[in-house]
């Protein structure tokens, strides 16, 4: 389904890249000396580049303030709004069950969260520290997937997900997100870069399997775990595809299928819409914000160490 | 792993290895070829469906829709493509450098790449709007007079969809490139600017030799979700596909066959062939492309 191909998810940066060897990341980052033209050069590109990224975002925020009486057509943009009001996110709410669809795009993405936490963790211990028959065959057919785009398979998907009798209800939107290939691979490749010395001296001291993946493997991974709870975060609360071909019923909406249920039935009024984006958008970009120091980190971590 | 590792019984992996292997194999393997097996089928979204043998390959080659589908495809691909290739590579080499608020303007880069598809689209849906900021600005400018109408012409709707596609994925191919980067060696670099090398010429023939490997990469990358558009022309088209469908994506047209009564999974697993065929092709040619580099 579309949350495991998403674009918006880290990625194994090739071997070629990988064998380049392992230098010291903080002495890669430029010069030690930066002249002082260069760093108002630099800052005044980075200004520019930040208006075109977030510039949009304010916009919205802005319209979906700005009072009923105030003219949103100005020629002349105004980012302030000139009669600020809460009055649209509350329109909003009256008109379509927002909070209902946040209730259930939470709910979704906490499933999801939780499976691929627990699957793929399990699944990328097993297959990089144990030893077992087919393990190659098994570690094959997960790379095999990654090839397969996931718009692809999701008619026959949907197929799956109703002979289940799970069409139009939100387990069935979560279900097969809940533990992506692409996140076994992950967590595969964070457990191989531990030293296999650690496990043996774990087996010498008569620790089992599960001992050593609670003790040893999964607080020398959290890095890789944080960025697979994120992105699964991300994935399937900003899905639109695979929720809007499995719910039929209004009252079922994730966020994002209501978002576009609202904006078919306001298409008039930009403010409403606004608003509602916003409330689809700030959720989002908090979860964001308070988990970026794991997420860079943990890029880095599972993309360059291999 | 090579030894004394084994203190397990057999089954113990499997245990751990099952429930990831089961959701492989129900909502991946099985579906693939599942898709093969209805594509023979008039299967219907509500109930059941029968054989119908070639059928719905026979319809799809007089198709018109997918031809422009299709035609969309290429076009947003060719488009995306050296755009998303060195945008996020600049980006990346302007937020290499440690400088202080460095973190903040990383993590607001990448606010488009974690904000919904549907989210970006209604915004941009406002911004490019008739009476939109765009058009309110660009006729105080007296650049234009009328409106341009970026969201119902059929090559207009496409290009602001593509532009949209472009603003989203900055953020994520510079995090990729940003991870590259760090293993560009920093005393080739050196050497370079030592031998009296400008910063051009030094990211010509140092950096982005030192990241070619990640470009063939993010190539890849950025062909196959160009040929996998849905939200942002959804959207951005109201549902619509633009005037008489002409802006559908092959995505779009599999949606649209997946509902109603007048749905047929049937035709839409059809469809999900050519898409994995088209999708193929760009990965094959890249990945050629990059051996043949590499062995040179």
């Amino acid at each position: 389904m579309t949350v495991v191909t998403d674009p918006a998810r880290p990625v194994d940066v090739p071997a070629s890249d990988r064998t380049a060897g392992r230098r010291p990341r903080r002495g890669s980052f430029g010069f030690s000396s930066i002249s002082p033209t260069e760093k108002v050069v630099r800052y005044l590109l980075l200004v520019f580049v930040l208006l075109i990224t977030i510039g949009p975002f304010l916009w919205q925020l802005s319209t979906s303030l700005k009072g009923s009486g105030e003219d949103i057509y100005t020629r002349i943009p105004r980012l302030l709004p000139a009669q600020p009001t809460l009055s649209h996110y509350r329109e909003v709410a009256d008109t379509i069950p927002v909070w209902d669809y946040m209730k259930n795009s939470v709910l979704v993405a906490v499933l999801v969260v939780g499976g691929n936490i627990i699957g793929s963790s399990l699944a990328g211990f097993a297959l990089s520290r144990l030893r077992f028959r087919f393990r190659r065959i098994v570690l094959g057919l997960f790379l095999a997937t990654l090839v397969l785009p996931g718009e692809v398979t999701i008619i026959s998907q949907y197929v799956t997900v109703r002979e289940l009798g799970l069409a139009n209800t939100l387990f069935g939107v979560a279900l097969p997100g809940m533990i992506g290939a692409l996140n076994v691979l992950l967590m595969f490749n964070a457990f191989r870069s531990l030293p296999v010395e650690v496990d043996q001296a774990a087996v010498v001291d008569g620790a089992n399997v599960w001992q050593r993946f609670v003790y040893i493997g999964l607080p020398s991974v959290r890095g890789t775990i944080s960025v697979v709870a994120i992105f699964a975060f991300i994935g399937a609360w900003d899905d639109f595809l695979w929720p809007l071909i499995v719910l039929t019923d209004p009252n079922k909406y994730t966020l994002t299928v209501g978002l576009q249920y609202l904006s078919g039935t306001f298409s008039n009024n930009p403010r409403l819409i606004a608003a509602g984006t916003m409330i689809a958008f700030i959720p989002i970009v908090i979860v964001f914000a308070v988990c970026q120091r794991f997420f860079f980190k943990g890029v880095e971590e599972g993309a360059v160490k291999g | 792993m090579r030894k004394g590792v084994r203190y397990q019984r057999w089954f113990t992996p499997w245990v751990l290895v099952i429930p990831a292997l089961a959701w492989l194999l129900v909502f991946n393997l099985w579906p693939s070829v599942n898709t093969v097996i209805l594509s023979f089928t008039n299967a219907r979204p509500i109930g059941g469906g029968s054989f119908v043998g070639l059928k719905n390959f026979e319809t799809l080659l007089h198709d018109e829709q997918l031809r422009y589908a299709l035609l969309n495809s290429v076009i947003y691909m060719v488009v995306c493509l050296p755009f998303l290739t060195i945008f996020p590579l600049l980006l990346a080499v302007l937020v290499e450098k440690k400088l202080p608020g460095i973190t903040f303007f990383r993590t607001a880069f990448y606010t488009p790449v974690v904000a919904s598809a549907v989210v970006v689209a209604l915004i941009w849906q406002w911004i490019l709007d008739d009476r939109g900021l765009v058009n309110g600005l660009a006729e105080k400018l007296g650049v234009i007079s009328g409106p341009l109408p970026f969201l119902s012409d059929q090559w207009l709707l496409l290009l602001s969809a593509i532009s949209l596609t472009i603003w989203k994925g900055l953020g994520y191919y510079m995090i990729i490139y940003l991870a590259a980067l760090g293993n560009v060696g920093r005393e080739l670099h050196e050497a370079a600017a030592v031998d009296g090398a400008s910063p051009l010429r030094r990211f010509i023939h140092v950096t982005i030799p030192g990241v070619r490997g990640t470009m063939v990469l993010i190539s890849i990358l950025i062909s196959v979700s160009a040929l996998r558009v849905f939200s942002e022309l959804f959207i951005l088209s109201g549902g619509k596909g633009g005037p008489g469908g002409r802006d559908n994506s092959v995505v779009m047209l599999i949606q649209q066959y997946s509902q109603g009564f007048e749905g047929n999974l049937g035709y839409a697993s059809a469809l999900s062939i050519v898409l994995f065929f088209v999708t193929v092709v760009p990965m094959l040619v890249l990945a050629r492309l990059n051996r043949k580099a590499a062995d040179a």
